[in-house]
């Protein structure tokens, strides 16, 4: 960084806008560390409840402007313009989401002669408008999707577009990035609905309610190709990253490069990427997003002009640091490379690890406070950003990620042997995570072999994601995991130190007779000691486990007929009763003394609730709309109400065709998980 | 259906294991003169006779309900094979009514008594059997129960009562009155020598409800246990309320409303279970030291997440519990009174494996009327969270009482805006109330350690294990106030009728709503940046263990009842 640092020596001075994922994720203090490197001061803006924010902490001055809801801090661009002035910061880095791509926000720093690190208005501008950018990209000879068309005004119209094109249709906000507010409409009804939600969408995330509405490529995989230009009208491409593996249109796990792609192809896509950036002039970094059929077609989908969640796997197959790119890009110097200079170096994988329940929907938001947190940084070859420590909350407010773990290896099979370590490794506890799902999609047949599409998820656990199955040998595993800690938490508790004044006549013991139920099935476990390592007799099977039996520790690493494993302790009590993280999936186990397990047989069964009367509200969130009253009759899967969370609308459906007995929500109201919305009878 | 059969042959196991750890005697039988049974076999008779208490289609009875038998809870709550019986031949003494008749006499009548091993440790147990009268006290069962109460004063060990008994054995009249009486009276002369628990497994009604009011702890099992002085058909005749015995006595009440018991558990075993783990906790006796366990949670553990809990504004909420949580031993904490009076959290914990009794105002909940803790409380933010109240105040003192009684420490974490006003609170006799627990914090001898997370307020202040009632060592964290009270209410005394009351605030907030007008005094020690809490509690409990303070003689204290 020799140039750079003299270069920047100027007591130049950076504002970081808050990121989308804010208090939970943060891209924020990537750009801090390289600015750190680079000898940048920098400057943090935040609402009122990221005060503790990490990446608050970690910038040379912070300034507050504004309330938790987004519209009135991170995109409220009176106060982000105080903070500029007030701090005199030089340069402004947008971070990500959020005012990241606005144009009005980069015309007005340019007025204030603030240099905004990323593209000029024009280029924003151009493809930040997916009509526009679609124009653009046909007239540079760019791939775009067949059927495509224009702006529309009401449900009507959306339909008669719809029509015209042809379904499937896919509608979104024109303004918003990613898979944010997209919908899939297969029929007129459908395209109305989702006209509803999605200009609902845009208002409320974007303030611009225009919407697009194109057709939509069945079984496509996302791959995208970053690259970078200067001011001087160089441009680069720096490979793809394949992003298909996603949910609700939203990436969850991302590789690069890709293993679909060959040489002639990546280059097609590259080469076309870098025309579209040079014919909007493009300057700093951006990533253009292609769908990718089975035959290699390609199609533009859309060009972000910002730095990307998941840029890190580029950086580690080609070397380069984008923010540091960036920073250059802005201050008016030429590119480093040439496009022969960016190597395809190793593999490397990056999973999104999101505060949210992947047994529904693949992903609804938890919130919660992290009570404790332990990234996977003992390991070789990982990389964590993440915005939270322990003790931070994940609030309601914001989207739910916690990190991108990524891990490198020189080869894939290598990087993805790293990345189930690492999510073993992973302590998160005190907010729901998806931790289970990521570590099966690694893991799982179809993706080892490449053989991936946007729609991964639904077609490989059609039934929703359930969690991992046990194999026999897993079962065998677990259950001598369980039960050796079950007996290594007794046998500690019989550990007083200092002089007992009644002693203890009692012989140690050296077997247990044990029973374990997990899953619904009974096992009766002969297990004996000697030393730190348990025998443990599973129908006729013998299992040895060892471990240094450190009951405080998060992580309980054992080694199993000499395979070694890391698994998680999550709660133990009393009563037996074991929670057990083992290959990412939360195990519920109970170990009871055969004495115990035989007298259970008279224990009183407690009757659960009725849930099919009930509708409860299956994450944190915020009632939007309330469509029953007491008394009404709703049918099955009609919609009751609407919970935002995380700008995420969900529609609450009836279970079942009945009279609404009463509602216990209103319109505007925060509910918590698990809260009474509607009582059906 | 393997399930269910494993279930089953560990039944048949169990039958075998259960009969061998009770059975005492030889074997083999000296053989005496024809036509009279021998001793020995009428030892091994009767010894087989107490083993199934009131006979198989009782005990099947007590199964039905989903309840164990006396032997079984026994069998649970001890270490396998320690138990030793006494009085397994006692038979009672009542002659009318018929109860001589030899099908009426039960060896053992309607209680087992012993001592046993927790984990090693001594502690002398009486489980009454419902299969026998319906567990009904006679004078044998109750001479029982004084027999091991007196030893296990004379040894110095616990006493753990498993209550399940209809009431007084109304055929021996005055007797079983007398036998409540000798009880109870046991029960106070032990109290503060040896911990005494009771576990409420059956019904336990009528005068047999003071035996347990009288002991440290009261736990009940849900669904199945009921504590009231007089049952439903009574209070319907007595008061025309119609109530069940659920609403009347159960776990729930009595854990919830009236403040009677300490926890309850889903069933038996879940009971016994817990009881065993609760147990580890205590001191045998009053001479004993709090005990220590080996422990593998680091004593110089940082715990960053405190550095950033309380929040900023000094309105909004947090959970203290997340504090004790985060700063003890492994996470593990045990709560007494988890759902009663939840502005104020009590409860063992261990703090590098030495036993600690834990007092924390809770700024999550809101004092007074309100039960139902509303999720997303730190929304709103409300003056009058974690206010001391008077139920919140007589569960601390109590707690605060048995910990000094048997040399447990006492870490307390103060966020505190002050008592609650308020007629309800004023009639209720909040004064007399609230006396206690400053009362109990005063008189306290053991190690006293206070952690001020946020407000000390006022009388309040004084009350939470201050500087002024000998805590030993008193940290406040950056976030501290130590004030008479909060900015609004004292600016408008200090500046009555003046014009600028916001600026008058700021200044206020300025000089007092910080740690440095206590720490100037030396009314704290020392403050503290919030991660280093349990480096620092552990450093001062090794310290403190050794401390040696004495109140003046008295016949005894008179504690504000």
């Amino acid at each position: 960084y020799l140039i750079d640092h003299a270069a920047f020596r100027s007591r130049c001075c950076i504002i970081v806008s808050r990121a989308q994922y804010s208090t939970v994720y943060d891209h924020n203090e990537k750009v801090m560390k390289t600015c750190k490197k680079m000898g940048i001061k920098t400057v943090a803006v935040h609402s009122d409840v990221d005060a503790n924010a990490v990446h608050v902490k970690m910038a040379d001055e912070a300034v507050c402007v504004g309330p938790a809801p987004t519209s009135k801090s991170y995109l409220n661009m009176d106060a982000i313009m105080n903070a500029i002035r007030q701090t005199g910061a030089q340069a402004v880095h947008p971070g990500y989401g959020f005012l990241s791509e606005n144009k009005e926000f980069a015309k007005r720093l340019a007025a204030e002669g603030v240099s905004f690190i990323g593209p000029d208005t024009h280029a924003i501008q151009a493809m930040g408008d997916k009509i526009e950018s679609k124009l653009i990209a046909k007239a540079a000879k760019v791939n775009t999707i067949p059927g495509f068309d224009g702006v529309v005004k009401d449900a009507d119209e959306a339909v008669r577009i719809a029509n015209e094109i042809g379904y499937p249709v896919m509608i979104k906000a024109s303004a918003g990035g990613g898979g944010k507010g997209m919908r899939i409409a297969w029929n007129d009804e459908e395209t109305r609905e989702g006209f509803r939600f999605s200009s609902q969408e845009a208002a409320s995330s974007f303030g611009d309610d225009r919407l697009l509405i194109e057709k939509f490529i069945d079984n496509p995989r996302h791959i995208e190709i970053q690259v970078l230009a200067d001011k001087h009208g160089n441009a680069l491409w720096l490979n793809e990253r394949e992003c298909s593996i996603q949910r609700r249109n939203q990436k969850v796990v991302e590789e690069a490069p890709s293993t679909f792609l060959d040489p002639e192809t990546r280059r097609a896509m590259g080469e076309q990427a870098v025309s579209l950036a040079k014919a909007v002039n493009y300057s700093s970094a951006g990533t253009v997003e292609f769908l990718v059929d089975s035959r290699k077609n390609f199609y533009f989908l859309e060009m972000n002009t910002r730095l990307q969640v998941e840029h890190p796997i580029t950086e580690c197959i080609t070397g380069l640091d984008l923010v540091q790119q960036m920073i250059r890009i802005a201050k008016g110097f030429p590119l480093q490379h040439t496009q022969a200079e960016i190597p395809i170096n190793g593999w490397a994988i990056e999973s999104r690890v999101y505060a949210e329940d992947p047994y529904k929907s693949f992903g609804l938001p938890s919130i919660g406070r992290l009570s404790q947190y332990q990234e996977p940084l003992n390991l070789h070859n990982v990389r964590v950003d993440s915005g939270i420590e322990e003790g931070s909350d994940i609030s309601i407010y914001y989207d739910p990620m916690i990190s991108k773990l990524v891990t490198y290896g020189a080869t894939r099979a290598e990087a993805l042997k790293k990345m189930e370590d690492a999510l073993d490794n992973y302590v998160i506890r005190g907010v729901t995570h998806n931790i289970p799902l990521l570590r099966e999609i690694i893991v799982h047949p179809r993706f080892i072999s490449g053989d991936i599409s946007t729609k991964f998820l639904p077609e490989v656990y059609p039934e929703g994601f359930k969690g991992h199955q046990l194999t026999a040998t897993g079962r065998k595993e677990l259950l001598a995991t369980a039960a050796s800690l079950f007996v290594a938490a007794q046998l500690r508790a019989q550990k007083f130190l200092g002089d007992l004044r009644v002693s203890n006549t009692q012989q140690e013991r050296r077997s247990w007779e044990l029973c374990v139920e997990l899953e619904k099935g009974v096992h009766m476990l002969g297990v004996s000691r000697s030393g730190a390592t348990y025998t443990v007799e599973i129908d006729g099977d013998k299992l040895e486990v060892s471990s240094d039996w450190n009951l405080a520790s998060p992580l309980l690493t054992v080694t199993l007929n000499g395979i070694h494993r890391t698994l998680q302790c999550l709660s133990r009590n009393a009563a037996g009763e074991i929670s057990l993280q083992y290959l990412g999936t939360t195990f519920k186990l109970r170990v009871l003394s055969k004495l115990a397990a035989a007298l259970s047989v008279h224990m009183p069964e407690k009757v659960p609730e009725d849930t099919s009367s009930i509708l409860r509200s299956p994450m944190p969130g915020t009632v939007v709309a309330v469509s029953v009253k007491a008394g009404d009759t709703v049918a099955e899967g009609q919609e009751i109400c609407v919970i935002e969370a995380m700008k995420m609308q969900n529609s609450m459906t009836a279970a079942k065709t009945a009279k609404v007995r009463s509602v216990h929500c209103k319109p505007g109201e925060t509910v918590g998980e698990g809260d009474l919305l509607v009582e059906l009878e | 259906m393997a399930a269910l059969a494993a279930v089953r042959r560990c039944r048949v196991l169990l039958h075998g294991a259960v009969k061998s750890s009770f059975r005492g005697s030889p074997s083999q039988p000296r053989s005496y003169s024809a036509g009279r049974l021998s001793v020995q076999e009428r030892i091994e008779r009767k010894r087989q006779a107490a083993l199934v208490g009131g006979g198989q289609k009782r005990i099947d009875a007590q199964h039905g309900r989903g309840k164990l038998t006396a032997r079984e809870r026994v069998a649970l709550l001890l270490d396998p094979d320690s138990f030793v019986e006494y009085d397994a031949f006692v038979e009672h003494r009542c002659s009318d009514f018929g109860m001589e008749a030899d099908h009426n006499k039960f060896p053992g009548d309607s209680v087992v008594t012993g001592q046993g091993r927790i984990n090693g440790r001594l502690v002398y147990v009486f489980s009454q059997d419902f299969t026998v009268f319906g567990g009904s006290l006679s004078g044998a069962h109750a001479q029982k129960i004084c027999k091991i109460m007196d030893q296990a004063m004379l040894v110095g060990a616990p006493v753990i009562g498993l209550n399940d008994s209809g009431g007084a054995r109304i055929q021996e009249g005055v007797e079983s009155l007398a036998g409540y009486a000798d009880i109870f009276l046991r029960n106070v002369m032990a109290s503060g020598v040896v911990p005494q628990i009771s576990l409420i497994m059956g019904p336990c009604a009528g005068g047999a409800v003071y035996s347990p009011a009288l002991t440290d702890f009261t736990f009940m099992v849900k669904d199945t246990s009921y504590l009231f002085i007089t049952g439903p058909d009574v209070v319907k005749s007595v008061t025309n309320e119609d109530v069940t015995q659920e609403e009347l006595g159960g776990a729930k009440t009595h854990t919830a409303v009236s403040g009677v018991a300490h926890k309850a558990f889903e069933n038996d075993i879940d009971a016994l279970l817990n009881l065993r783990e609760f147990f580890n906790f205590l001191p045998l006796s009053n001479k004993d030291p709090s005990p220590v366990t080996e422990c593998h949670d680091p004593s110089d553990r940082l715990v960053p997440g405190l550095d950033t809990l309380v929040p900023l504004e000094s309105t909004k909420a947090y959970d203290m519990l997340d504090v004790i949580h985060s700063i003890v031993d492994e996470r593990d904490f045990f709560e007494i009174m988890p759902n009663y009076a939840k502005n104020i959290v009590v409860g063992f914990a261990r703090m590098n494996g030495r036993t600690v009794g834990i007092v924390g105002n809770q700024p999550k909940v809101a004092s007074g009327e309100s039960k139902a803790p509303i999720r997303y409380q730190h929304l709103i933010s409300k003056l009058y969270y974690c206010c001391l109240d008077i139920n919140s105040s007589v569960k601390g003192a109590r707690f605060v009482r048995f910990c000094d009684a048997f040399n447990v420490p006492i870490i307390t974490f103060v966020d505190v805006p002050g008592f609650l006003p308020g007629t309800a609170q004023e009639y209720g006799g909040i004064i007399r109330h609230g006396a206690k627990l400053l009362y109990a914090f005063a008189e306290a001898t053991v190690p006293k350690i206070t952690i001020i997370t946020r407000k000390a307020y006022g009388g309040a202040y004084d009350v939470m294990s201050s500087k002024h009632l000998r805590g030993d060592v008193n940290y406040a964290w950056p976030s501290a106030e130590v004030a008479v009270m909060g900015a609004k209410g004292a600016v408008q005394i200090i500046f009555r009728g003046k014009n600028n009351q916001a600026d008058a605030e700021a200044e206020y907030v300025e000089k007092f709503a910080n740690p440095f007008p206590a720490a100037v005094r030396g009314f704290v020690d020392d403050i503290v940046v919030p991660s280093t809490t349990r480096r620092r509690i552990c450093r001062d409990l090794e310290v403190l263990a050794t401390k040696k303070q004495t109140n003046p003689w008295k016949k005894h204290a008179n504690v504000p009842l």
